[in-house]
């Protein structure tokens, strides 16, 4: 997965690259039927699926600068619901807290229409494995 | 909040999985993975995901990616704590923890076994795994909890 293209699940579901925001990719999913959960609410699995993507995409853009080729293979994620998502549209983005040399932290988060009010926090750990 | 758990269920009849999974299935977010029930306990159910190619993660080798792994496990525990509690109560995941023991074999379909382990009044406490064919070989663990938002569970 490079910084700019995303997995088949991530373009199935609609999650997509909404702009780029100080070298961390921003990424959006639309509402529809394929994100909804219980009548009138974003599904928190949904939620999780795009802010696992968003994590890996910021931490492919931190090895994409320093030059290093890895494969990503997670380890695990906390997730943290804060507010039910509603119909509309859903914003992740992932910030890098530590990338070592075989493991990274990184938290995300995912907003609305008010990003002071974030819907759901989560904090993937990742191994990184150098590419052959 | 009442004191009497609120109920859609017709008097003295249990929350029963295998018809609830039925409709929750069929919709949204679920229906859209392919989620299905498979089977049930006193304080469990499992529900199946199959393998599906638009499902793959950034392994890129045809491994389903952890999102779809989320989502099943959340409606597998979501499920086993009306199970348990026999009442349809609406509630909110909290939070879910999930390790990811090994990679999903590609092609195969994943069966998630969730499990209410401890009901209070306002929270549930679940746990579970998700396996490929091997339950004593999971390919994911995990933990969390829900809240009742419209009423108690007890």
């Amino acid at each position: 997965m490079s910084a700019l293209t995303l997995p088949p699940y991530a373009q199935a579901l609609g999650i997509e690259i909404d702009h780029d925001e100080a070298g961390e990719p921003v990424l959006r999913v639309d509402y529809s039927n394929r994100v909804a959960g219980r009548p009138g609410f974003l599904h928190g699995g949904a939620m999780s699926g795009l802010m696992e993507m968003a994590g890996f995409a910021a931490l492919q853009a931190e090895l994409d600068r320093r030059g290093e080729t890895m494969r990503l293979k997670p380890v695990n994620i906390q997730v943290e619901f804060m507010r039910g998502g509603t119909e509309q549209l859903t914003f992740a983005k992932g910030t890098v807290t530590r990338a070592g040399r075989r493991v990274a932290l990184v938290n995300a988060e995912a907003w609305q229409d008010d990003r002071a009010k974030p819907i759901a926090l989560a904090q993937i750990k990742v191994l990184l494995i150098p590419a052959e | 909040m009442s004191d009497k758990p609120p109920s859609i269920l017709p008097p003295g009849t249990r929350f029963d999985p295998s018809l609830a999974a039925r409709m929750m299935t069929r919709h949204g977010h679920g229906g859209w993975l392919g989620i299905r029930y498979q089977d049930h306990g006193e304080d469990w159910v499992e529900l199946a995901l199959p393998w599906r190619e638009d499902l793959v993660g950034i392994d890129g080798k045809g491994v389903l990616a952890s999102g779809p792994i989320i989502s099943l496990m959340d409606n597998a525990t979501s499920m086993s704590v009306w199970t348990k509690s026999g009442n349809f109560v609406p509630h909110a995941t909290l939070d879910l923890r999930v390790d990811y023991m090994r990679a999903a074999t590609p092609g195969q379909t994943v069966i998630g076994r969730g499990e209410c382990y401890k009901l209070t009044r306002t929270i549930s406490f679940i746990r579970g795994i998700a396996h490929d064919g091997d339950p004593a070989d999971p390919v994911a663990h995990v933990i969390g909890t829900f809240m009742a938002t419209h009423g108690p569970y007890l």
